[in-house]
C-alpha cells in the first residue's frame, strides 16, 4: 500500500469530511476556465437567437417535440389571457405550471431558457460532489482491492477536470445548444432533474423527492429515477438494502411519503390554477397515448402510423412498460452504483420515451465526462461516434428529401431514426458493459489468468 | 452481435482491416469505378415501365388536327415579337382571349448580382403571359401547365404557336378534369422563377414581381415545350431540374410509350436508343448518354425551364424538338398529339405521381438505374474514407505498453493524450480553412466593384477571377496557421487531424450524394484516393501536385472537357479555359437567381474539407 499517494490516506482520516471544503478550492481555481465557458456557451446562444437561423431550428422535428414546442406555449399563453382552457384545441400539451411560470415571465423568455447555464452549473457542482464522494469511497475501501488494479482507479488528478468537461459537454454539446436556441421547454425538464440529482447527491432527503416530483409531473418517465435516489440515500445514510430490516421499509415509506405528497400538492395546486382537470388528459394522455404521430427521433411515429387501429392498445402498452420496465433489472444489478444508475436511466427515458427530442439526448450525454474512467473498457466507441455523427447531418437531409423535394419518403427517415437509436442503445450498454467490467477487475484483478496460467479474456455472451 | 461483443473475433476483423487497409481500399476504388460503369450495361440495368395505375394504358384517341395552324400563328407571333422587339403582350393577350382562356399577366424584374455575359443580361425586366383553362367536368381543385419560353431572335416561335393552338383545341374538350395552365414566360428562368414564387406565394431569392391575379388549383405536372423548327426529327425529353433534382420517372415512362404509340423518334441527352448492346459501340453510347445525364445533374442548374417546378414538389420536364439531317421529319400535328394524348393521360391522375421511382440514371429512354443499384458504386467509395479512419482510430488507440509501475506511466501517457493541446490542433485548421471557404462564399460578389475600378476587368471577369484568387491564395493559408498556436505539430496531431477531416468528408459526401448522387460521386471520385493517400511523410512536391489535380476546382476543370468530350463537341485548351471561367460565372449566377446549392456547398464545405488534407500534407 505503499505506492498510495498521499493524500489519500488523508482523506481517509478526515471522513467524512465536507464537501464543500473541495467544492471552494475547486470554484477558485477553476473559475477564470468555467467563466471562459460560460460566456463563450452565452455568445454562442445569444448569436443564434438573433439570427435568422433560430426560427428555422424551432420548426425542426428533431429539436421541439409536441409537448415541449415553445410555439404551441405561446399559443397556450394566448389562450390563457383570452380567459379560455389552454389545453382546449389540442395544441398545448405543456403541465400548467410551466403555462402559469410563462406567463409571467414571457418577456423574458430567452433569459429563461439561459437556464441551461443554470443546468450546467448544477452539473458542475454535481460531478465536483460525486468525484469527492468517490474519493472518499475509494478511500475507504482501497484496502480490498488487489494491487494491480490501482491503474484502474482514477487519480484524483484526472478528476480534477471532470466538473469543467461536464460543463463543456453540456453547454457546448450541439444537441443542447439547438434546443436552447429554439426556445424548447425541454431546458426546464433538464434543469429540474439536474436539481434533482444534484439535492440527491448531496443527500437532501426532502428536496430530492420534490426535484423528482417536479420532474415527474413535468413528463411522467422521471418516475423510474425513483428507485436509484432511495437506493443512494439509504447508501449515504448506511440504511442496508435488506428487505427484511425495517429500517430499509422505514426509509422507503419516508420517501415515497414525501414523493407522493408533493406530487398530490402540486396536482391540486394544478388544478386549483385551471379549475378543472382539463389538463390531466391533455398533458398525461398525451404521453401515454401518443396521439400525435408527428415525426421525431424516436420510434414510436412510424410504428404507431403503420399499425392497425386495434393494436394499437396492445402496442401501446408495450411500448410504454417498455420504458418503465428496465428499472428492476437495472435496480437490481446497479444497486451498488446509483449514480451509474441513474445515468442509466435517464439514457433509456431518453430513447424510448414517447416524444424524444435532442435535448433529453443531451441531459445524458452530459455524464459521459465523468465515467471517463471507463474508456478504456469501451469496445464501440468509434463505431458509435460515426454513427451518431452520420444520423444527425442525415435527419435534415432526409427530411429535406421527404416533406420539400419529395423524392425519398417516410422510410428512408424512419431508417435513420431507427439507426440513431440503435447507435444511442449501443452507446449505453456499452458503457453498462465497460463499468461492469471494471468491477470485475476491481474485484478479480486487472491481469486475469486461466486455471493453467495463460491470459484469459472476458467474454460477453 | 458476436462481431461486437467477442473481443477475439473484433481483434481478427480490426488486425485484417488495419494491415490490408492499402489493398482493400484499392480494390473498393476499382470496383466502385467498375460498378458504376457496369450501370450502363443494358443486362444490369431495368427496363422502365409504367407505375402508376391511371395512367396504365395509352388508350386515349388523339385528335389535334391544327398543326399547320399552329405553325401559322407562331409565324405571326414571330412577326409581332420583332416589331416591339420583346415579349408582344398586348398580341398575346388578345389571342389567348379569343381561344378562351382567362388571360393574366405577371410583371417581374430583377437585377443580377453581375451581369451575365452568356445571355446579356443584367437589369431584367419582362412580364409573363398566361391563360387558365378552367376544368369543366371538376371542381377545379388541380391544374396542369404547358409552358413555352418567348426567347429573343428566331428561336422558339413555333413552340408558343402550338401552345396556342392547343389551347384552342383543348378549349373545344369536355373531358378536362383539371385546370389547364398555357403560359409563356418572358426571360426564361427568371420569368418562370417569378411566376412560380407569385403562383405560391413565396419569395427565396429576393426577386420584384407582381402578384398573381388568377390562379388554378395545385399544380399535378408541368411540360415545357422548346421548339424551333417547323417540322422536327426527333422529339428530346429533358429531365435534370434544380440542385439535380429529377421528376419521378413515370413522366419520363409516359413521354416514352406515347412517342412510341405516335412513332416519334425519341431521344434523350440527345442520343437515340440503340438494340446493340452486347457490342463494344453500343455499351460505349449507353455509357455515353448515362454519362451525360450524371454530368448534368451535377451541375446542379435546370437544364430547361421545368427544372424549378420541381422545388415546389411538381413533376416536370422539357421537351425539346430536335431538327437535324435525318431523313424522317414529324411535323406540328404529330407534336400536338403527343402533347394531347400526354395530357389527357396526366388529366387521369387521382394524386400525384410518386408510384415510380425518383432517383435514377438513364442509360436510354427505355431503361434506367434505380437507387439501389448505383448506391453501391457510392458506398464502396465512401467505405473507403471509413476504412482509413478505422485505420487511424486503431493507431491513435493502440494502448501504450504497459509497466509493472502502473499510475505513474498511465498518467505521462494520459498526458501526452490530454486533450488541450489535440482540441486546439484540430480546431484551428478547422476554424481557418472555414473561414477561408466563407471567403470565397463572400467575396466574389462583394469585391467585384472595387476589383472593376482598380483592373481592366468586366464585372463578370472579375467575379470569376476574384473566385480563383480566393481560391488560390487559400492553399497559401492555412498550413502555416496551427504553429501560431500550438507551436510544434505533433505526430498524434496530424492523425487526429486526418481522422476528423476523413469522417467529416465522408459525412458531407453521403449527404450529397443522397441530395445529388451524380454530384457526390463526382467529387468521391477525386476527393476519396487524395484524402485516402495524405500524410505529411509522403514526398512534399509530387503530393501536393496531385492534391491540386484532384481538388475540387480541377474536378470542375476536367468534367468541363469531359463534358465537351460527351456531347462530341471538343474544345482547345483555351476555349476550354474560358468556358471553364463562364462555367463558374454562371453557377454563381444559378445560385444566386434560383437557390442553386453547388456554389455554395463547394465554398463553404466541400472546399474547406479539402483545405484540411492540404493542411496535413504540410503538418511541420
Amino acid at each position: 500500500m505503499s505506492g498510495l499517494p498521499g493524500f489519500l490516506i488523508d482523506d481517509r482520516l478526515h471522513f467524512p469530511s465536507c464537501p464543500s471544503q473541495g467544492g471552494q478550492r475547486f470554484l477558485v481555481e477553476m473559475a477564470a476556465p468555467l467563466t471562459l465557458l460560460l460566456v463563450l456557451a452565452v455568445t454562442i446562444r445569444a448569436a443564434l437567437f438573433r439570427s435568422s437561423l433560430a426560427e428555422l431550428i424551432a420548426e425542426r422535428v428533431e429539436v421541439v417535440s409536441p409537448i415541449t414546442a415553445w410555439k404551441r406555449v405561446v399559443e397556450g399563453l394566448a389562450l390563457l389571457d383570452l380567459g379560455v382552457s389552454p389545453y382546449s384545441g389540442d395544441v398545448f400539451h405543456e403541465t400548467p405550471l410551466i403555462i402559469y411560470l410563462f406567463h409571467f415571465v414571457v418577456d423574458y423568455a430567452e433569459i429563461t431558457f439561459m437556464l441551461d447555464i443554470k443546468t450546467t452549473l448544477t452539473f458542475t457542482d454535481l460531478s465536483l460532489m460525486l468525484f469527492q464522494f468517490r474519493k472518499q469511497k475509494f478511500a475507504l475501501e482501497a484496502d480490498r482491492y488487489p494491487l494491480d488494479c490501482l491503474e484502474l482507479i482514477r487519480s484524483p488528478k484526472e478528476m480534477y477536470y471532470i466538473p469543467l468537461k461536464v460543463a463543456m459537454f453540456y453547454l457546448l454539446n450541439p444537441f443542447t445548444i439547438l434546443s436552447c436556441v429554439a426556445k424548447s421547454t425541454c431546458g426546464l425538464n433538464n434543469a429540474v432533474v439536474a436539481l434533482f440529482i444534484f439535492s440527491t447527491i448531496k443527500g437532501n432527503t426532502l428536496l430530492s423527492a420534490i426535484f423528482l416530483c417536479l420532474a415527474t409531473y413535468q413528463s411522467i418517465y422521471p418516475l423510474t429515477l425513483c428507485a436509484p435516489a432511495m437506493l443512494y440515500l439509504m447508501q449515504r445514510q448506511y440504511i442496508p438494502v435488506n428487505f427484511r430490516r425495517a429500517s430499509f421499509w422505514w426509509f422507503i415509506a419516508q420517501y415515497l411519503f414525501m414523493y407522493l405528497g408533493s406530487l398530490f400538492v402540486l396536482i391540486c395546486l394544478s388544478f386549483f390554477l385551471l379549475g378543472s382537470w382539463d389538463y390531466m388528459p391533455s398533458v398525461y394522455g398525451f404521453i401515454l397515448s401518443v396521439p400525435d404521430l408527428t415525426p421525431n427521433i424516436g420510434l414510436f411515429w412510424y410504428f404507431f402510423a403503420e399499425m392497425f387501429e386495434h393494436f394499437r392498445l396492445f402496442f401501446l402498452c408495450v411500448f410504454q412498460i417498455n420504458v418503465f420496465f428496465y428499472t428492476i433489472p437495472l435496480s437490481v444489478k446497479l444497486k451498488e452504483h446509483p449514480v451509474f444508475l441513474i445515468f442509466m436511466q435517464l439514457a433509456v427515458i431518453s430513447i424510448f420515451k414517447s416524444y424524444p427530442t435532442v435535448g433529453d439526448i443531451a441531459l445524458y450525454m452530459a455524464f459521459l465526462p465523468v465515467w471517463s474512467h471507463l474508456y478504456r473498457f469501451l469496445r464501440n466507441t468509434f463505431l458509435v461516434s460515426c454513427v451518431l455523427l452520420a444520423c444527425s447531418t442525415l435527419f435534415p437531409v432526409l427530411w429535406h428529401l421527404w416533406i420539400y423535394a419529395g423524392s425519398a419518403n417516410s422510410n428512408f427517415y424512419y431508417a435513420i431514426t431507427l439507426l440513431f437509436n440503435v447507435a444511442q442503445i449501443l452507446l449505453v450498454s456499452d458503457y453498462f458493459y465497460a463499468f461492469l467490467r471494471r468491477e470485475h477487475h476491481l474485484t478479480y484483478g486487472l491481469y486475469l489468468k486461466r486455471k493453467d496460467g495463460s491470459e484469459a479474456t472476458l467474454v460477453l455472451k | 452481435m458476436g462481431l461486437l461483443s467477442d473481443p477475439n473475433r473484433r481483434r481478427a476483423l480490426i488486425n485484417l482491416l488495419t494491415r490490408l487497409n492499402a489493398p482493400i481500399c484499392v480494390v473498393c476504388y476499382m470496383a466502385g469505378v467498375a460498378w458504376f460503369m457496369g450501370l450502363a450495361f443494358e443486362p444490369f440495368t431495368l427496363r422502365t415501365y409504367m407505375s402508376e395505375n391511371a395512367m396504365g394504358s395509352t388508350m386515349v384517341e388523339e385528335r389535334f388536327p391544327s398543326g399547320e395552324r399552329a405553325v401559322a400563328t407562331g409565324r405571326e407571333f414571330a412577326a409581332h415579337k420583332k416589331k416591339v422587339s420583346g415579349m408582344p403582350v398586348e398580341w398575346l393577350v388578345k389571342t389567348m382571349q379569343a381561344r378562351g382562356l382567362e388571360v393574366y399577366t405577371q410583371r417581374f424584374s430583377r437585377t443580377l448580382p453581375f451581369p451575365d455575359e452568356n445571355k446579356e443580361r443584367y437589369m431584367v425586366k419582362g412580364t409573363n403571359v398566361y391563360g387558365i383553362l378552367r376544368a369543366p367536368r371538376a371542381p377545379r381543385t388541380e391544374a396542369l401547365v404547358l409552358s413555352a419560353p418567348c426567347t429573343p431572335g428566331d428561336n422558339n416561335n413555333q413552340a408558343v404557336g402550338l401552345l396556342l393552338g392547343l389551347a384552342q383545341y383543348f378549349r373545344n374538350q369536355i373531358y378536362w378534369a383539371k385546370d389547364i395552365i398555357f403560359l409563356v414566360n418572358d426571360h426564361d428562368l427568371i420569368g418562370m422563377q417569378a411566376w412560380l414564387e407569385g403562383y405560391h406565394h413565396t419569395n427565396t431569392t429576393g426577386m420584384d414581381w407582381s402578384p398573381l391575379q388568377g390562379r388554378g388549383g395545385s399544380i399535378q405536372a408541368a411540360l415545357s415545350l422548346e421548339l424551333s423548327s417547323d417540322v422536327v426529327t426527333s422529339m428530346d425529353l429533358v429531365l435534370e431540374g434544380l440542385n439535380g433534382q429529377l421528376p419521378n420517372l413515370d413522366l419520363a415512362n409516359l413521354f416514352y410509350a406515347f412517342c412510341q404509340k405516335i412513332g416519334v423518334l425519341c431521344t434523350i441527352q440527345g442520343k437515340l436508343q440503340r438494340n446493340d448492346w452486347d457490342s463494344v459501340s453500343g455499351y460505349s453510347h449507353a455509357v455515353q448518354t448515362m454519362m451525360l445525364m450524371v454530368m448534368k445533374q451535377a451541375s446542379g442548374r435546370p437544364w430547361g425551364d421545368h427544372g424549378l417546378f420541381l422545388r415546389y414538389h411538381i413533376e416536370a420536364a422539357t421537351i425539346k424538338g430536335i431538327n437535324s439531317f435525318r431523313q424522317y421529319k414529324t411535323d406540328a400535328t404529330t407534336i400536338g398529339r403527343l402533347l394531347e394524348g400526354m395530357y389527357r393521360k396526366l388529366n387521369n391522375l387521382l394524386e400525384r405521381l410518386h408510384q415510380s421511382y425518383f432517383f435514377y440514371l438513364m442509360p436510354s429512354l427505355s431503361h434506367f438505374v434505380s437507387i439501389g443499384y448505383y448506391m453501391p458504386a457510392f458506398g464502396l467509395l465512401a467505405v473507403i474514407l471509413l476504412l482509413r479512419a478505422l485505420d487511424l482510430w486503431v493507431q491513435l488507440a493502440t494502448p501504450p505498453p504497459t509497466t509493472e509501475d502502473g499510475i505513474a506511466d498511465i498518467e505521462q501517457v494520459r498526458h501526452a493524450h490530454s486533450s488541450s493541446p489535440g482540441v486546439l490542433s484540430v480546431l484551428t485548421p478547422l476554424v481557418i480553412s472555414h473561414l477561408t471557404g466563407a471567403a470565397l462564399y463572400m467575396l466574389p460578389i462583394r469585391f467585384q466593384e472595387m476589383a472593376v475600378e482598380h483592373f481592366p476587368v468586366s464585372e463578370t471577369e472579375a467575379v470569376v477571377l476574384t473566385a480563383i484568387a480566393v481560391y488560390t491564395a487559400g492553399l497559401a493559408l492555412p498550413h502555416n496557421t496551427h504553429r501560431l498556436l500550438s507551436g510544434e505539430g505533433t505526430e498524434q496531431g496530424w492523425r487526429v487531424l486526418k481522422l476528423v477531416a476523413l469522417l467529416y468528408l465522408a459525412v458531407l459526401l453521403g449527404c450529397t450524394a443522397l441530395i445529388n448522387f451524380s454530384l457526390g460521386f463526382i467529387l468521391a471520385l477525386t476527393l476519396v484516393p487524395a484524402a485516402a493517400f495524405v500524410t505529411p511523410h509522403v514526398p512534399k512536391v509530387l503530393s501536393a501536385f496531385v492534391l491540386v489535380i484532384l481538388s475540387p476546382a480541377c474536378t470542375l476543370l476536367f468534367s468541363v472537357f469531359f463534358f465537351q468530350e460527351l456531347q462530341e463537341m471538343p474544345v482547345s485548351f483555351l476555349d476550354g479555359w474560358l468556358l471553364y471561367l463562364s462555367v463558374i460565372s454562371q453557377g454563381i449566377l444559378d445560385h444566386f437567381l434560383y437557390g442553386s446549392l453547388v456554389y455554395p456547398l463547394i465554398a463553404l464545405l466541400v472546399y474547406p474539407c479539402w483545405l484540411l488534407f492540404w493542411n496535413i500534407l504540410f503538418w511541420k
